[in-house]
């Protein structure tokens, strides 16, 4: 049905682009056009496609089932309209490139478009759960329990896991992912480049719920056997695995975006160290790094930012009691884990259960934009203006 | 000419260029780890992955009996219990109701379906007997394939005496024995209970055709890390599999069912074509959509757009939703596809319309850094020659810039088709055994089946989770390598 509708609109459009072709090609031989033939062909097939589409974006909730005919009966009157409007004067090239340049105009606008889509879903579902819950239970209770009886929002624990785990993440991401910056920047022989950056990019390219599997399936077990030689008791589940790979999946990111930055530093700079007698890690610490630190704080805070909002390999690898603790050892659960977990299966929209998921959201998602606006600030502010 | 000299100035450059070599060192070593990491976690995933594309099957002569398949309803016959009845037959021995029920579940539940492929292609093969390889239950593949604690089969390095002991034998000799072995000996087979210095207390699994002393070398033993109770498959059956594969009857084979079958309850029988395919119907609504979007945007804003607050806003825009993660898309596509515009949950036209707005910003990005990278010199040339702006940018520049566009888009693809979290939100994560046939069908996805399988108690899963990891990453290793070559074959210097 929908493919024999395809096939309809298809057969349309550029039938009515031969017509249009056609009939501005015959008027050619006897007058001079202003257009040139394909364009009002061009110009039929894209009101009839145009007329088309939006009757059927406009009746798809009224009248579901005669939709296909409908919106077809409207492209070609469209057609029909235009296709009385063919004449040698008749400026088909600037109508078909004003109705184009809103179409570009209206694909940028849709980026906008989605902003507001995801502010409206989560803040208005949010609206609905903060009538049920008060926002000050929601932000300061330290108990997370949303399918007991009676259920408790506090997202303190929440947040305290996801900051346990994103400091984890960072701690070992960060040495690792600036100082093999630093080395690829600075040191690496073209050689080791060529080995080094690729193995960055397939790191960042593997999916995270291929790390979560890695997390609970072999990190876990790996820290808890560690642990349990050295007498201490390792959750099966605990922070330590899930922000270690969580870690080593930021590595790339802040690897990268460090690299470029230690790139942008002018070898001025460093020329202007080495005539002092500096060492080439003198250097570094002492010139280059200090030029490059905005660059790099706002690194961290992207990552920061990106592990916060990571999914797969908490849900995976972390657990799902919302322990209010900050033992690495001990199993804590992120704002993540609990959206996809109450998400996860069939949802009723008006328990306070499925919409405390949207106010996660919305926490999630005011986070990352904080984030992402402060760092954004830091380098503006504290950019060095080279030229 | 003046020295200068300072005191212990060598050793302060000793100490300086100490400091040196270690700072190098520390980079090296980081970019060690992380290769170490990287290494690590494909070695890790490829040993656990790799037995799973590999089954085992056991040949029986099947009696297709007149009686029980009916030539005109061949589809609806009992070809498991025929299936079943040919292992009876083979251990005719066993006729304790347990042990019937134990034999049966060395066979997989799958097992009678290849017979009935077989019949169902050649009919005149009812009331003959067919030779055919029966696919083995999840638990017998495990056990053959060395995963259920079984340390291994050891042929018996001295000879053994073996003795009645009232109820029980007395296994005398000198090679080790230990508690929970498998002995085989004179055709029986026994249990030991207990084991002592040179010799072990047993009972008998299979009464021995004799009483003589077996020779070292013409018996053996199967030794386990774990007792009976704490593994899936019980000694009686790991001695039937033993039997049968000294029988030559065991076959090791790659597993395309893995590659041809949907979803399933049974490890031996789940495959990914159903996540494969939805994967693809996904990929399909989501490049079908970002496409066009990300490249008019990405056009709009880099050739057609005057520079104003609008335009500023829409780039902050682009930005941040570069940032906003995953997880947040789901609450969108909850929120608006399914509970606002009502489409049917699981579906691949709503993953992919989530995956597509979670992938635009990344195509406009690389779209835009494709459009920059395309020199004015050549859009001047055609606006020189009397082209319209539009006629310059779509017949000159936007050629120029494709293959910048594509790599950007093969990447942006391949985030897309390892993506999973948002999907978890409108229900892509149900257990769905039909591969999808439509956009609106209910469809799972690579991932997510991998998230699926992940969290499933068998081991036979956790293999089977590697080995979709691998074909994961497989197809992700090949679109990067199609955007490295066009990156390569197609990019220019101006």
């Amino acid at each position: 049905m929908s493919l024999i509708f395809a096939l309809l609109i298809l057969l349309m459009v550029s039938g009515s682009f031969v017509l249009g072709r056609s009939r501005a090609g015959a008027l050619q031989s006897s007058a001079g056009l202003h257009s040139l033939p394909s364009y009002h062909g061009m110009l039929l097939a894209l009101v009839g496609l145009l007329a088309a589409l939006l009757v059927f974006a406009l009746g798809l909730r009224f009248i579901p089932d005669y939709i296909p005919w409908v919106s077809l009966a409207a492209g070609f009157a469209a057609v029909g309209v235009f296709y009385q409007k063919i004449s040698p004067d008749y400026r088909a090239r600037n109508l078909f490139e004003r109705i184009t340049l809103w179409i570009l105009a209206a694909c940028a606008t849709f980026a906008i478009l989605v902003t507001i889509g995801i502010l409206f879903s989560v803040l208005f579902e949010s609206l609905r759960f903060f009538s049920e819950v008060s926002p000050l239970h929601f932000l300061t209770s330290l108990q997370w329990s949303p399918t007991s009886d009676p259920a408790s929002f506090g997202i303190v624990p929440l947040v305290a896991g996801t900051l346990l785990i994103t400091v984890i993440a960072i701690a070992i991401a960060g040495p690792l992912g600036l100082f093999g910056a630093i080395y690829m920047a600075e040191y690496a022989s073209p050689r080791i480049r060529s080995i080094a950056k690729p193995l960055l990019e397939i790191l960042a390219g593997v999916p995270t719920v291929v790390l979560g599997f890695f997390a609970a399936l072999t990190v876990a077990p790996l820290i808890r056997g560690w642990g349990e030689s050295f007498g201490l008791s390792v959750s099966s589940e605990s922070a330590l695995a899930a922000g270690v790979v969580m870690g080593m999946m930021i590595v790339p990111l802040i690897s990268s975006l460090s690299d470029d930055i230690i790139n942008a530093v002018p070898q001025s700079l460093r020329d202007g160290s080495y005539a002092m007698g500096a060492t080439k890690s003198e250097t570094i610490k002492k010139v280059v790094l200090p030029a490059a630190l905005p660059g790099i704080v706002s690194a961290f805070i992207l990552a920061i930012s990106r592990a916060i909002g990571e999914t797969m390999i908490v849900v995976m690898a972390a657990g799902l009691a919302a322990n209010l603790t900050f033992n690495p050892l001990a199993a804590v659960t992120t704002i993540t884990v609990q959206i996809a977990t109450l998400l996860v299966g069939d949802q009723e929209f008006d328990s306070a259960k499925t919409l405390s998921a949207f106010a996660l959201g919305l926490i999630l998602f005011i986070f990352t934009l904080v984030l992402n606006y402060i760092a954004l600030r830091f380098v503006q502010k504290y950019r060095e203006q080279y030229d | 000419m003046t020295e200068f000299t300072m005191k212990g100035g060598a050793e302060l450059v000793a100490k300086r260029y100490r400091a040196e070599r270690r700072f190098k060192a520390l980079g090296l070593a980081s970019l060690a780890v992380t290769g170490l990491f990287l290494g690590f976690l494909i070695v890790d995933i490829m040993t656990k992955g790799f037995p799973a594309f590999f089954e085992h099957t056991v040949k029986m002569d099947v009696m297709i009996d007149p009686a029980r398949i009916d030539a005109n309803a061949i589809a609806k016959g009992d070809f498991q219990g025929l299936a079943k009845d040919a292992l009876r037959d083979a251990f005719p021995g066993v006729s304790d109701r347990s042990g019937r029920k134990q034999l049966s579940a060395i066979l997989s539940s799958g097992a009678g379906s290849a017979l009935r492929d077989l019949v169902i292609a050649d009919p005149k093969l009812i009331g003959t007997k067919v030779n055919v390889p029966l696919l083995l239950s999840g638990d017998a593949d495990l056990y053959l394939k060395g995963y259920q604690a079984n340390l291994g089969k050891n042929p018996g390095s001295a000879d053994l005496t073996i003795s009645e002991d009232g109820d029980a034998y007395n296994l005398t000799t000198s090679a080790p024995l230990a508690a929970g072995q498998i002995v085989r000996a004179n055709g029986g087979a026994f249990k030991v209970l207990s084991a002592g210095d040179g010799s072990a207390r047993a009972e008998a699994m299979e009464k021995p055709v004799s009483m003589e002393t077996a020779l070292a070398g013409k018996w053996d033993s199967v030794s386990f890390s774990t007792t009976e109770s704490d593994r899936r498959s019980s000694d009686r059956e790991i001695l039937w599999l033993e039997q049968l594969n000294d029988n030559g009857q065991i076959a090791k084979g790659f597993a395309w069912r893995f590659f041809s079958s949907g979803d399933s309850r049974e490890p031996e029988l789940a495959g990914v074509r159903g996540a494969l395919v939805g994967s693809l119907l996904v990929i399909a609504v989501t490049l079908s959509i970002c496409l066009p979007i990300g490249v008019g945007a990405a056009l709009y804003l880099e050739e057609f757009a005057s520079k104003n607050r609008f335009t500023d806003l829409i780039e902050v825009n682009i930005n941040n939703l570069a940032a906003v993660p995953s997880i947040i898309f789901g609450l969108l596509g909850l929120a608006v596809f399914l509970s606002f515009f009502g489409l049917p949950r699981s579906a691949p036209l709503v993953g992919g319309l989530v995956l597509a707005l979670l992938v635009l910003p990344t195509i406009i990005i690389a779209s835009r850094a494709a459009f920059r990278s395309v020199p004015p010199s050549i859009k001047e040339a055609a606006l020189g020659v009397g082209a319209s702006h539009q006629q310059a940018v779509f017949h000159h520049v936007l050629p120029l810039a494709v293959p910048g566009i594509l790599t950007g888009t093969i990447l942006g693809i391949a985030r897309a088709f390892g993506e999973s979290a948002p999907l978890l939100m409108i229900g892509m994560i149900a257990f769905i055994v039909d591969v999808p046939k439509g956009f609106t069908d209910a469809a799972t996805v690579m991932p997510v089946q991998i998230f699926l399988w992940s969290d499933l108690p068998e081991i036979g899963f956790q293999s089977k989770t590697a080995a979709a990891i691998i074909v994961l990453l497989v197809v992700l290793f090949c679109l990067n390598a199609v955007a490295i070559y066009l990156r390569k074959r197609f990019e220019r210097r101006w």
